[in-house]
């Protein structure tokens, strides 16, 4: 079919909505109408407004590309509701981010509404109901607002209800719009009414072919003009028949879209796909819409009664209701189900002679099964900790009773001080360790992140706690532990110190720490180990041999790994620089940024993330193994892994939906030479403003194998050549207080849950602004084609190491990137004093472009590196020794 | 009026610099900025440039006239701020007929004598119409989102009146500026189609958004094709972006709306991003660099300078648009392929 068409409807809310000849159908999303949506109109009526905008975003989210509002009824002040929720849905990118069409049969309605809304609006409707001049006038004042309208086939006779009167309208119509008020013409839709067919009125019988037919003239005749309508009405009278509703609009549409129709209110959930309509059923739906028969009707409505309700309902299996109290309480615990919880336990509480006895019978039989199927890998860490949100929220119901009581207290197994370290932030292994000792019935005293050594011993003697595990990802809190260690030994301590997170290791726990505390240390990698650990270590009877033997265990561990140690050997640094790795500055591209100095972003949408994230990491911070998508399908934990990850797309659903995290970032790009070797002057139109000091590999290499660092991917001062240097910050706001909002209501689980994203999200928008950089603000490549599997991969030109991470380990370095960036004043991530990155969600570093720069692990170092660039930074030798510390060869 | 699409057809046009850094040099006092006039005014009158047409016409016509020198082709009246909301800062919303008026006359005395001495070169001005101190989508308090400080009729009605100031003291076209918030610029729009309607008489109509960071997007959050988009309804003489970000930073934003509309495009970027002292301090020669790799794409039909922005700046800059040829007006059939 051949449609008049050289220019198209161009639309707009945040982001632009074009209609070309590849948009075949606009949906527009129609349940922000209190005349169509009951709950939207009660909501508006109760002045709920919060709820209302939910489904506002959950239209848009489920691909409505233009949202209808409406807010005529009786018993709403209809133009205060209308600015007020526009103005609200103006502050939800998420959702004024597609245009609004603007519904009322009220020009002040419209009018107020066209005053509030930035982006290019629909009106919904104008007609010649009431005359030319009506008519006219109020095409010209929304022509002035900047926006496209929709004009109903009505005139000041009626409504148009056949094929000749549709047309004759629309022609008169379009005559009064293009030649009189000099409408553009790609900014009217005509809706053409769309009637109920099948009624059993002989004059409804041509409804929809009418409709569809008028189309097609006005899509021929009119130039660059749209069609639209609302969809449901044709098949009103077989409400209450979904499948043959959903069938008939199916239909209907298929035809009026070949027709010309290209935009229109359809509710997604109230469609049958074409091919998938049974071919009797479509027979008959055809022969109505197209009124191809005399009893097309009767054919269909005896046709229909067959096929009521053959749609399958979705049913939750309730059955395990029906067993004894126990088993429920056993399989609530084991499924990680709480609907039930409260009811059961009451019941349970009712039976008992002591509230206590709940906890110490039901519950703990239950939480027993749990731990069995946990130790014999028939149960996954997030099963468990989704266990754990169970049993709190029976405890926490339980526990006005005990306390009403005042039974003697009773007596946990054991009770275990957990905190993240001084001048660390990171919580999250902490939190899953914590919770799954609590599901073992270990009282937990959770001290959180930054907690300072005294505060540690002090509250270990007050509390009389039987273990103390600390926590800790970067590589300064290893110090901090060693530390802590000392000053058990010197408070003279007796009770076990459990050592975990990421940088710890069971070789430095052998060497630094076990060394400095007699009693038992023991590193502990996965929680699911943890629980073991803790009972042998606090077992009265075993306890004493166990320990002896593990301090044996670290004992000869050390003994081996010193002497595996001293077989590497090192050079110097004077060696080292000699052996740089050296790139060719004559013929070596150097790409001058697009863009100078410090920039910010300050408007991201969180979706825009999503294809960047790598899963992997989110699946082992939850002792799940595998790479991502793999794990999904992996015969051990894929269901598991499949359950936690869908989970974590609800999560992060709603995280987007609500904003509940929000990403910000600064990056500058300077002008940059390498000078001393291993110094980096970063400057502005010649002037040094910074200098970044890295570290060179001293490692003993074969011949010909260079001795890295990253000064080498910058072109030195000498060659006479100005090249250039990137950093950048990134972060993730809200992870913490989202987290205490899911802790405050017992749910451990979600609170993980959201730390974990919020750190993917992190990683992910690292990602993603190095690909802006690459390829629009530095722009050393144009064009880049790299899906995100490559970017995993880090298949990419250039690198983007970070400070703390092993090409350059020295933390301090983001003191000079956050004087550079400005880095706290302009997005506000501040550094602790062990210079982690607070929020903990965020990831700084460098940008290196040179085509031959490559990610390398320093490895150690040897004291007379640490001297020199003490020196070169200007700071005291125990300062550099002190951060340099974990590279140190010994 | 027909001169300048004329002109515009034929070379790239030249817009003049930062008003503001130039008045800076004058160190003006608050004695200097009340002048004999205001010398018993209520309210401390020190910052409010757009006065100065009142009370330093001579410092005002001098900066007009070392910007024609230098080779601008359009200048803007000195009137960022004169519309009542901008102005109830001063309390001078009474004399915001006076300001327009007085501002547009002088930058046209300014004019009509340079298109004299070089008739083959006519001059031209732009009266600046800013974007008030007030956003009409977005809520100055956190607390409640659906809060508005101004309503669209409010900017209406304050921008009618200083357009109608502008016309009579003659402007040539009108510059619709600095819009970080597009429902503002349509109520400017809005109010300079009223005018038009009423007095039955076109004007040109230059409108220049601005984007403010490196997401890419205006201050009230739309892409630059959201916003071109929202204010082509009006026929419009050129649109294009100004201010918040240097010459480079400019360029992928004007290449995103370059093809996609008839309209001529302007641009007038600052003088680079400012230091740690808030200073602009890109040399001429830097941002001209910049600039001429965009004349170069064949991007731009009016080329300015922002904020920072100096007569050397527009020198340089004129020098170098002299060398290119104007980016030729996107045909329909051309516009429409690009979707």
């Amino acid at each position: 079919m051949k449609v008049k068409q050289t220019k198209y409807m161009k639309l707009s809310g945040l982001e632009p909505l074009v209609l070309n000849e590849n948009s075949n159908f606009i949906n527009v999303g129609e349940r922000t109408n209190v005349a169509g949506s009951r709950k939207f109109l009660r909501l508006i009526k109760e002045e709920k407004f919060d709820e209302a905008l939910d489904i506002a975003r959950h239209q848009v989210d489920g691909g409505a590309q233009i949202i209808d509002i409406n807010m005529d009824d009786g018993l709403i002040d209809g133009k205060e509701s209308m600015v007020r929720f526009l103005n609200l849905i103006a502050a939800e990118p998420d959702i004024c981010r597609v245009p609004i069409m603007i519904d009322s049969s009220k020009w002040e309605i419209i009018e107020a509404g066209l005053q509030v809304v930035q982006g290019k609006c629909v009106v919904n409707s104008i007609s010649l109901k009431e005359g030319e001049e009506k008519f006219i006038w109020e095409a010209k004042q929304i022509k002035r607002y900047g926006a496209a309208v929709i004009v109903m086939a009505f005139d000041e006779v009626g409504q148009a209800d056949n094929y000749e009167r549709r047309i004759e309208i629309a022609q008169r119509s379009y005559d009064v719009l293009v030649n009189k008020v000099g409408f553009l013409s790609e900014d009217i839709i005509f809706d053409l009414n769309i009637f109920p067919v099948a009624t059993g009125m002989e004059e409804h019988r041509k409804n929809a072919i009418d409709f569809i037919e008028a189309t097609r003239w006005v899509r021929q005749n009119l130039e660059n003009v749209s069609v639209s309508g609302g969809v449901s009405n044709v098949s009103f009278s077989f409400r209450g028949n979904n499948a043959v509703r959903e069938a008939m609009h199916s239909v209907f549409l298929y035809y009026a879209i070949q027709a010309g129709m290209n935009m229109g209110i359809v509710n997604p959930t109230m469609l049958e796909v074409y091919d998938d309509i049974p071919k009797d059923l479509l027979e008959h739906v055809e022969d109505v819409i197209l009124d191809r028969r005399d009893d097309a009707t009767e054919r269909l409505l005896e046709f229909a009664e067959t096929v009521k309700g053959s749609k399958a309902e979705k049913t939750v299996d309730l059955s395990w209701r029906e067993n004894p109290l126990q088993d429920r309480i056993t399989h609530a615990l084991v499924k990680g189900l709480d609907a039930f919880i409260i009811e059961d336990i009451e019941q349970a509480r009712q039976e008992s002679e002591k509230p206590i006895d709940v906890i110490e019978g039901h519950l703990m039989i239950g939480m027993n099964v749990v731990g069995d199927l946990f130790g014999e890998g028939k149960m996954f860490l997030p099963q468990v900790v989704k266990s754990a949100r169970v049993m709190k929220k029976a405890v926490a119901y339980l526990n006005p009773f005990i306390e009403a009581e005042k039974t003697e207290d009773s007596e946990p197994v054991g009770k275990i001080l957990m905190a993240t370290v001084k001048g660390d932030v990171h919580d999250i292994g902490k939190n899953i360790v914590s919770v799954v000792l609590a599901c073992n019935n270990y009282e937990i005293v959770d001290l959180g992140v930054m907690v300072p050594p005294e505060k540690i011993i002090e509250t270990a003697i007050k509390e009389r706690v039987d273990a103390i595990g600390l926590s800790g990802l970067i590589t300064p809190s290893l110090d901090e532990m060693v530390y802590l260690a000392k000053e058990m030994q010197r408070e003279n301590f007796d009770i076990p110190l459990l050592i975990g997170g990421a940088t710890t290791s069971k070789a430095h726990t052998a060497v630094k720490i076990d060394t400095q505390y007699k009693n038992a240390v023991v590193h502990v990698n996965d929680a699911s180990r943890a629980v073991t650990v803790v009972g042998d270590l606090l077992n009265k009877q075993t306890a004493h041999e166990y320990v002896a033997k593990l301090k044996q265990d670290y004992d000869e561990f050390r003994t081996k790994f010193l002497k595996r140690g001293k077989e590497k050997s090192y050079i110097t640094i004077n060696e080292a620089r000699a052996r740089k790795y050296n790139i060719d500055w004559e013929t070596s591209e150097i790409v001058k940024p697009k863009a100078m100095g410090v920039q910010m972003f300050k408007q991201l949408s969180l979706k825009e993330l999503l294809p960047f994230i790598d899963w992997s990491p989110f699946f082992r911070s939850w002792d799940l193994h595998g790479k991502y998508p793999n794990i999904l399908k992996d015969d051990v934990v894929g269901e598991q892994a499949t359950v936690l990850f869908n989970e974590a797309q609800d999560m992060i659903q709603d995280i987007i939906a609500k904003q509940l995290l929000k990403p910000k970032a600064v990056f500058g790009l300077f002008e940059a030479n390498t000078i001393n070797d291993d110094d980096i002057s970063v400057k502005k139109k010649g002037e040094e403003i910074a200098v970044f000091r890295t570290l060179r590999q001293q490692l003993k290499k074969r011949e010909g194998i260079p001795n890295h660092a990253l000064a080498d991917f910058i072109a030195p001062e000498s060659s006479g050549k100005t090249d250039y240097i990137g950093a950048f910050c990134v972060a993730i706001f809200g992870a913490q207080e989202l987290a205490e909002s899911y802790k405050a209501k017992d749910d451990d689980y979600s609170a993980i849950m959201a730390q974990a994203i919020a750190d993917r999200f992190a990683e992910a928008f690292a990602e993603y602004l190095h690909k802006e950089v690459r390829t629009k603000h530095w722009g050393y490549v144009e064009n880049e084609d790299l899906t995100n599997d490559d970017l995993i991969k880090e298949s990419y030109k250039g690198i983007r190491p970070a400070p703390g991470y092993p090409a350059c380990p020295d933390h301090l370095e983001k003191e000079t990137i956050w004087e550079l960036l400005e880095v706290e004043k302009i997005i506000g991530v501040t550094l602790t004093e062990s210079l982690a990155m607070w929020p903990a969600a965020a990831v700084s570093g460098y940008y290196f472009a040179n085509p031959e720069a490559k990610y390398f692990g320093l490895g150690k170092i040897t004291d007379d590196q640490v001297k020199d660039y003490a020196e070169r930074k200007g700071i005291a030798l125990e300062k550099a020794r002190k951060w340099l510390h974990p590279n140190l060869a010994d | 009026m027909s001169d300048i699409r004329k002109a515009l057809k034929e070379r790239i046009l030249v817009l003049d610099g930062a008003m503001g850094t130039m008045l800076q040099a004058y160190k003006f006092t608050e004695e200097d900025f009340r002048g004999e006039r205001f010398k018993d005014y209520p309210t401390p009158l020190q910052g409010n440039n757009d006065l100065l047409s009142i009370t330093q016409p001579e410092a005002i016509k001098t900066i007009h006239a070392k910007y024609f020198e230098a080779g601008a082709d359009i200048i803007e009246t000195n009137t960022f701020s004169g519309t009542t909301i901008a102005m109830a800062d001063y309390q001078m919303e009474d004399l915001v007929y006076e300001l327009n008026y007085e501002s547009a006359k002088i930058a046209k005395e300014v004019a009509v004598e340079f298109t004299k001495k070089e008739p083959n070169k006519p001059r031209f001005v732009a009266g600046s119409i800013g974007p008030t101190n007030r956003t009409a989508s977005m809520s100055p308090d956190v607390n409640d989102p659906g809060y508005r400080a101004v309503t669209f009729n409010e900017l209406r009605i304050a921008y009618k009146q200083q357009v109608e100031a502008l016309m009579d003291g003659g402007a040539d076209i009108l510059l619709v500026e600095t819009v970080f918030d597009t429902l503002n610029a349509k109520a400017a729009l809005f109010a300079i189609e009223e005018v038009k309607d009423e007095r039955n008489l076109d004007i040109p109509v230059m409108l220049s958004g601005t984007i403010t960071d490196a997401s890419g997007r205006t201050l009230s959050g739309q892409t630059a094709e959201a916003f071109l988009i929202s204010v082509s309804h009006v026929p419009l003489l050129s649109i294009g972006f100004n201010c918040a970000l240097g010459a480079n930073l400019l360029q992928p934003h004007l290449e995103a709306i370059a093809n996609k509309t008839e309209f001529a495009i302007s641009a007038h970027p600052n003088a680079g991003l400012p230091n740690a002292f808030g200073e602009y301090d890109e040399s001429p020669e830097e941002m001209g660099e910049q600039i001429e790799a965009y004349l170069k794409k064949n991007l731009i039909n009016i080329i300015g300078g922002c904020c920072g922005t100096s007569p050397e700046h527009i020198r340089v800059i004129a020098n170098i648009a002299a060398k290119y040829k104007p980016r030729e007006a996107v045909t329909l059939s051309a516009v429409e392929k690009s979707l």
